[in-house]
């Protein structure tokens, strides 16, 4: 079911023209009510009147998370604080988090663009979703809430966690479509099948995962086990949240509402413009957005656009599925894990050198995470049992740092590669 | 009277045993009694060399992690039961021993025990009190 059949399909020259008129009115009010883009714009001796293609997008400036922070907490919004009605936080996890502003207007864009996104699962009137992802400053959760509402399907709002009462729900209100990190999703097949929940108790027809990297082969696994189709939904706090784009059922590439949000994809080194069906760093500009409009934000995911007609009907650009991110933050079973995290807490601990390096598998679906830590004469001892009481401590100290649990392996001095400029922190094993 | 023992640290990869081992050697330093703990993720060797300091420092410079500590070296008959006296000592005194390894000199004659208790003072004096021969660190490098 297509939500927006009108903005959804529309053709290559109508959708160039609107994004263009779009374009130009989003830099004019960056420009005019943002005074980080006013200076960033005459620091390059730019002005909004310049953009008259859509191809000057590549004249403009990018934004980045740092940008973001340093304008933190109110300092990117484009109207008065009175017209801002919700906000939201990124995780906040290296320093200070980024703040997403959003008007009426903005919560109404954010609603349709969720509501395309549901549709894209088959939701309707007469559909429950169970949104379990968290409610809360996170996006993930008030984003499928609106959309739902958008739609009339009747929503769930459980969040996250609580697997045993997640799936008495599930069975209980006869759930037709969940919402979640696949990682937990897959963790509720596992339970529901160690409960002997029957398959025909649930009614799911659908699961729309995201907030994690995740697999063609996961996906195989979790349609498998829940008996659903599992699509993929991408987003991000600083454009708006969840819906920037999302799979159809075609199962090939996510829709992109790219008359809201225009992507580029860009060399992160050289920072030029790809031409189409290259791989490089998703860009996002929002194009509607009145709250805090976005210039070029560089968002750090890679991924490859794909023009054309999709067999659904639509002609929103697709995404590839996301391989990687051009940084090292990671995401481990949907929690967000920088390497300074676990430095941090090596550093707490007296005698030990912060030379470490993080192994990130996936053996069997979920993400384990291996820190090898160079061992040092202050842990070491004669006896095997407090060479491992040392282990251990290393690992309770970095689960409460990033509260994961990790698997610490000594190893001997100066056997960690040393290196002059940036440090090989993380060597990420998992196949996207 | 304790017996000073070197443990080293060894990742659990090819060729580091080997690696510890030559680095002795080319300091000119013999080994007078070896044993090695393995676990999965690491494992601990322990040697009896004559000189101690000079070993810890030479493997260091290799980069190995490497602690110095006390045990204590008993001589026992070389027969059967002749270990079996000495861990009846302890175990009357309420002594747990944390590991010991044991080698034979020349067939027949006298066999070497080392052993760690988790007090070593207090291992020395049930073991003393029990009428067990402790070695010596002269007595153990002439071995």
């Amino acid at each position: 079911m297509i939500w927006n059949e009108e903005l959804e399909c529309m053709s290559e020259d109508e959708k160039k023209q609107l994004q263009l008129t779009r374009l130009q009115d989003v830099v004019k009010k960056a420009y005019e009510n943002v005074p980080y883009y006013r200076k960033r714009f005459e620091e390059i001796g730019i002005k909004p009147e310049d953009i008259k293609t859509l191809n000057d997008v590549e004249m403009l400036p990018f934004t980045t998370k740092t940008d973001l922070r340093e304008a933190y907490p109110f300092g990117m919004f484009a109207v008065p604080e009175d017209d801002i009605i919700e906000v939201h936080t990124s995780s906040g996890t290296t320093g200070k988090p980024t703040v997403s502003g959003y008007t009426q207007t903005d919560l109404e864009i954010w609603s349709e663009v969720m509501a395309r996104a549901l549709a894209m699962a088959g939701a309707g009137r007469k559909d429950f979703i169970q949104n379990a992802y968290g409610y809360g400053l996170f996006t993930g959760g008030m984003g499928v809430h609106y959309g739902a509402q958008k739609i009339g399907a009747t929503v769930v709002p459980i969040s996250a966690g609580n697997t045993m009462r997640q799936l008495e729900i599930m069975q209980d209100f006869g759930t037709t479509i969940i919402t979640c990190t696949p990682s937990y999703a897959l963790y509720l097949a596992e339970v529901a099948e160690k409960e002997g929940i029957r398959k025909e108790s649930i009614k799911l027809k659908a699961g729309i995962f995201g907030a994690e990297m995740w697999t063609e082969e996961m996906r195989k696994e979790l349609e498998k086990r829940l008996n659903i189709d599992a699509l993929n939904i991408y987003g991000l706090t600083e454009i708006i949240g969840p819906g920037v784009a999302m799979e159809c059922n075609d199962k090939n590439g996510l829709h992109i509402s790219d008359d809201h949000f225009y992507p580029e994809i860009i060399d992160a080194n050289t920072l030029e413009t790809l031409p189409e069906g290259k791989k490089g760093e998703l860009v996002l500009t929002t194009l509607t957005r009145e709250g805090m409009p976005i210039i070029r934000f560089r968002t750090k995911d890679i991924t490859a656009l794909r023009k054309g007609k999709c067999s659904c009907g639509r002609t929103l650009i697709k995404m590839d599925r996301i391989t990687g991110r051009t940084d090292d933050m990671l995401k481990i079973r949907g929690v967000i894990v920088f390497p300074s995290q676990i430095e941090k807490a090596l550093l707490r601990i007296e005698g030990l050198e912060p030379h470490y390096q993080i192994v990130v598998t996936r053996p069997h679906h979920l993400d384990e995470i291996e820190v090898l830590v160079e061992n040092s004469e202050k842990l070491f001892s004669d006896e095997v049992k407090h060479v491992e009481e040392a282990k251990k401590m290393i690992e309770d100290y970095i689960h409460s740092e990033i509260g994961l649990r990790v698997n610490v392996i000594l190893v001997e001095p100066q056997s960690i590669p040393r290196s002059e400029g940036k440090a090989v922190r993380v060597i990420d094993k998992r196949e996207f | 009277m304790k017996l000073k023992q070197i443990s080293i640290f060894l990742e659990n990869k090819k060729g580091r045993l080997w690696k510890a081992l030559s680095i002795l050697k080319d300091a000119g330093i013999n080994i007078r009694a070896l044993s090695i703990a393995d676990t999965s993720g690491f494992g601990i060797l322990r040697l009896i060399v004559p000189e101690p300091e000079e070993a810890k420092k030479v493997l260091e410079a290799g980069n190995f992690v490497v602690k110095v500590n006390d045990v204590i070296a008993i001589g026992v008959p070389d027969k059967p039961g002749g270990l079996d006296g000495i861990l009846e000592v302890l175990n009357k005194s309420n002594i747990n021993v944390e590991y010991l390894y044991a080698f034979v000199a020349k067939r027949g004659e006298q066999a070497m025990v080392v052993l760690r208790t988790e007090d070593i003072d207090a291992g020395i004096k049930a073991l003393e009190d029990g009428g067990v021969t402790i070695l010596s660190s002269e007595e153990v490098y002439k071995l």
